[in-house]
């Protein structure tokens, strides 16, 4: 950790403080009060955000700096997932060999999909990663139904073998643990009118978002890195000079799949299910929505990204109609409804709408994410005091011409 | 011999379906260089053109029938559309049941509609952003329209027949001199078949015959020069624009009966639909056209029980679903530049 510049040291203590704080900082509202449907502080959410960030941080090293979009991401998340619950079904209900293995079978898969995609590049690479993405869901949707349980998804099983662990005669379905720690324990502590919840399972996504991100940095910040960005900055020129460029794309692309595979990996240990549905093309897109709308080639860009999407998408999904009514119930009643009829749209099940809409507005105005749009909020801020980043490289500038 | 006719004829369908697509697709590529994730929206929209148009003919006038009742005791309602009070008993149902066939004439004008606004409202703004901004920006233009399809019309299929004269199946085998019931295919299919076949030529004789598109062409070639002539060729792209959203839309009206339409049909037909022009060579109309039908028929090919056992001995059961992958990855190791693709173009 030493080699670490102070500025990136300043931000892994961020994370780690904002990580280790999240059960309060994500539950601001008493819980009885009318504003609890905000809060984002139960287990279940937080561990989506700590896995989504593992899955964001692994693609912007793929997105971010090589430049190559990959449309088929989710197929790894899959593949991890699956890998995890064989695991869980066959050796051990901890959650260790589960992550390895799923880490490993999403790195030698990423290794396979990468070694052809990566023979072209821009939308070729696109598309090609696309089809293999769609060919992956098809393949554990019906023709792989032996390993993947077909529609119905990967179960555990009463009857499984679990060589490693105590023969199970409570009759339950046993839970993952990590040396008999159990995921699914909450500790509650009532404070007051708040109720926090500190959750086993999230702390352990937490920590290895935490090593997650500390890997990224060191990615970011190694010669390795650097020669990633070159290829993002100009192939072509990269090749002229005698270089090789594929070990590296291929790297960056096994490196980004195998993130991937963690985080499928983990997913399967908080709740240790696998189903196709979660290859499908609509879930990449969802991950490149989130690396973007965070900020491309960012360090803490994805990780912000993923969950402003999950958090949204969480509340979205349960406010409806009735809520809405309560919210403008402040107004004339032709004007309530004027109001609720349009925002219903966008609510509940229209989600999705509103995703897009997102990703739109997101891509035409803001490619930088909100990563960019701080920056500028805080140039124009530092702007308006006289000083600011752009007088002095124009200062620079003139001297040459 | 008959087995094999009848898959190259179920292929064919399909393989309709994909070159269309695929065309427009390549069309749009071709000439504004733009890879639009949004043209599985637009077959979609195509194919709720003629739900629409269907529902449209629908409209009922609701009399009561003081005679008769319905089960609660109230006066039975009978609902007349209106088609049939203006245009008498026959015509009226005939209009009807030919509504399919019918919308092609309120989807043409419809989807160059859509097109044009599409390219002068979002993809103008987006020739000059990287490839990756343009796949973004119409994959979540893809979403929105999927989504506003979904609150309009529902989420379930929504069956819309073939007109009567066209529904069931007839013997093809009889045609061709073979014995009766040999190979029997539905009616439809065939229609659909025949009429990419005429929408695909008249869009290679409109691009070889015309003046517009010897222009269009020259632009394809170099656009720069093309300009430099005179010529206001950012016009004529958005009019191709139009096309190529006319064709899609098309290809989606007539695949109605043959598959009820669902806002969601748009995303299945794209990733193939892409395939197809990666496999056909990135930029070449040809090429689009002939991966669609190869694949179509492959597809249907690995379909057949007799090919579906063999591969389930390897393990590989339900190959159908993959097949059309495992070419196209084949076809990329072998000739990456595709099966006709130029040199030159996507070649970053």
């Amino acid at each position: 950790m030493n080699s670490l510049s102070k500025k990136d040291k300043a931000l892994l203590l961020f994370v780690a403080v904002m990580a280790l704080l999240a059960p309060f900082l994500l539950n601001p509202f008493p819980t009885d009060s009318a504003m609890a449907q905000f809060n984002a502080g139960y287990p279940d959410l937080m561990q989506r955000f700590a896995i989504f960030g593992i899955l964001a941080i692994g693609f912007n090293i793929l997105f971010g700096l090589t430049g190559y979009l990959s449309f088929g991401h989710a197929a790894f998340l899959g593949v991890g997932s699956y890998s995890a619950v064989w695991m869980l079904k066959l050796l051990s209900m901890n959650i260790i060999p589960a992550l390895i293995l799923s880490v490993i079978i999403a790195g030698l898969f990423s290794l396979l999909i990468g070694f052809i995609s990566l023979r072209r590049s821009g939308i070729y690479f696109s598309i090609l990663t696309l089809a293999f993405a769609q060919m992956s869901f098809s393949l554990a949707y019906s023709v792989l139904t032996p390993i993947t349980n077909g529609e119905t998804g990967l179960q555990l099983n009463l009857n499984d073998p679990r060589i490693l662990d105590a023969t199970n005669t409570t009759g339950n379905l046993p839970v993952t643990g990590l040396f008999g720690l159990e995921m699914r324990n909450t500790f509650t502590l009532d404070l007051g009118a708040w109720a926090f919840q500190f959750n086993v399972g999230y702390y352990v996504c937490a920590a290895f978002l935490l090593l997650a991100f500390y890997l990224s940095i060191r990615i970011f910040r190694s010669p390795f890195g650097l020669m990633l960005r070159a290829i993002k900055t100009n192939q072509t020129r990269l090749n002229y000079t005698g270089l090789n460029s594929r070990p590296y794309t291929l790297a960056a692309f096994v490196i980004s799949g195998m993130y991937a595979g963690l985080a499928g990996g983990l997913m399967a240990s908080m709740d240790p299910l696998a189903g196709a549905e979660r290859m499908q093309w609509t879930a990449s897109g969802e991950i490149v929505l989130m690396t973007i709308l965070g900020g491309t080639g960012t360090l803490l860009g994805p990780v912000l990204g993923a969950g402003f999407i999950k958090y949204f998408e969480n509340i979205f999904s349960k406010i409806n109609e009735t809520v809405l009514h309560s919210w403008f119930s402040f107004m004339p009643d032709g004007l309530n409804d004027a109001f609720v009829w349009v925002l219903h749209f966008f609510v509940g099940k229209g989600w999705h709408l509103t995703l897009g809409l997102l990703f739109m507005l997101i891509v035409t105005f803001l490619p930088g994410g909100l990563m960019e749009g701080w920056e500028r909020i805080r140039d124009k801020i530092r702007g308006g005091k006289g000083g600011g980043k752009n007088p002095p490289a124009e200062a620079t500038k003139t001297p040459a011409e | 011999m008959d087995a094999l006719l009848l898959q190259i004829l179920n292929g064919l369908d399909k393989g309709s379906a994909y070159a269309l697509i695929a065309l427009g697709l390549t069309l749009i590529f071709g000439t504004l260089g733009v890879v639009n994730f949004a043209h599985g929206a637009l077959f979609m929209i195509g194919a709720f053109c003629a739900v629409t148009f269907s529902k449209i003919l629908n409209i009922s006038k609701i009399t009561l029938d003081p005679e008769k009742t319905n089960f609660l005791g109230k006066p039975l309602e009978i609902k007349t559309p209106y088609v049939i009070e203006w245009f008498g008993e026959s015509t009226g149902a005939a209009l009807i049941d030919w509504a399919v066939p019918l919308s092609i004439l309120f989807a043409i004008p419809v989807m160059l509609l859509v097109g044009y606004v599409m390219e002068r409202g979002l993809i103008k703004h987006f020739y000059k952003r990287p490839h990756a901004d343009q796949i973004l920006v119409t994959f979540g233009l893809a979403i929105v329209v999927g989504e506003l399809v979904k609150t309009s019309f529902g989420a379930n299929p929504i069956p819309t027949p073939a007109p009567e004269l066209f529904r069931g199946s007839f013997d093809f085998g009889v045609l061709i001199g073979m014995e009766a019931n040999a190979v029997i295919y539905p009616f439809w299919r065939l229609v659909y078949f025949g009429f990419s076949a005429v929408v695909i030529s008249s869009i290679f004789a409109f691009l070889q015959f015309t003046t517009f598109g010897m222009v269009v062409r020259a632009g394809m070639a170099d656009r720069e020069t093309v300009g430099l002539l005179g010529i206001d060729i950012d016009k004529r792209f958005t009019f191709m624009f139009g096309v190529a959203a006319a064709v899609a839309g098309l290809a989606g009206v007539m695949y109605t009966p043959i598959n009820s339409p669902n806002y969601n049909m748009g995303m299945d037909f794209l990733v193939l639909s892409f395939v197809v022009v990666v496999v056909g060579g990135m930029g070449s109309l040809p090429g689009a056209v002939l991966a669609g039908f190869m694949l179509g028929i492959l597809e249907s090919f690995a379909s057949m029980n007799e090919v579906k056992s063999f591969f389930e001995m390897l393990y590989l059961p339900s190959i159908d679903q993959i097949v059309i992958y495992l070419v196209a990855i084949i076809v990329l190791l072998v000739r990456p530049r595709g099966l006709m693709g130029r040199e030159g173009v996507m070649e970053d």
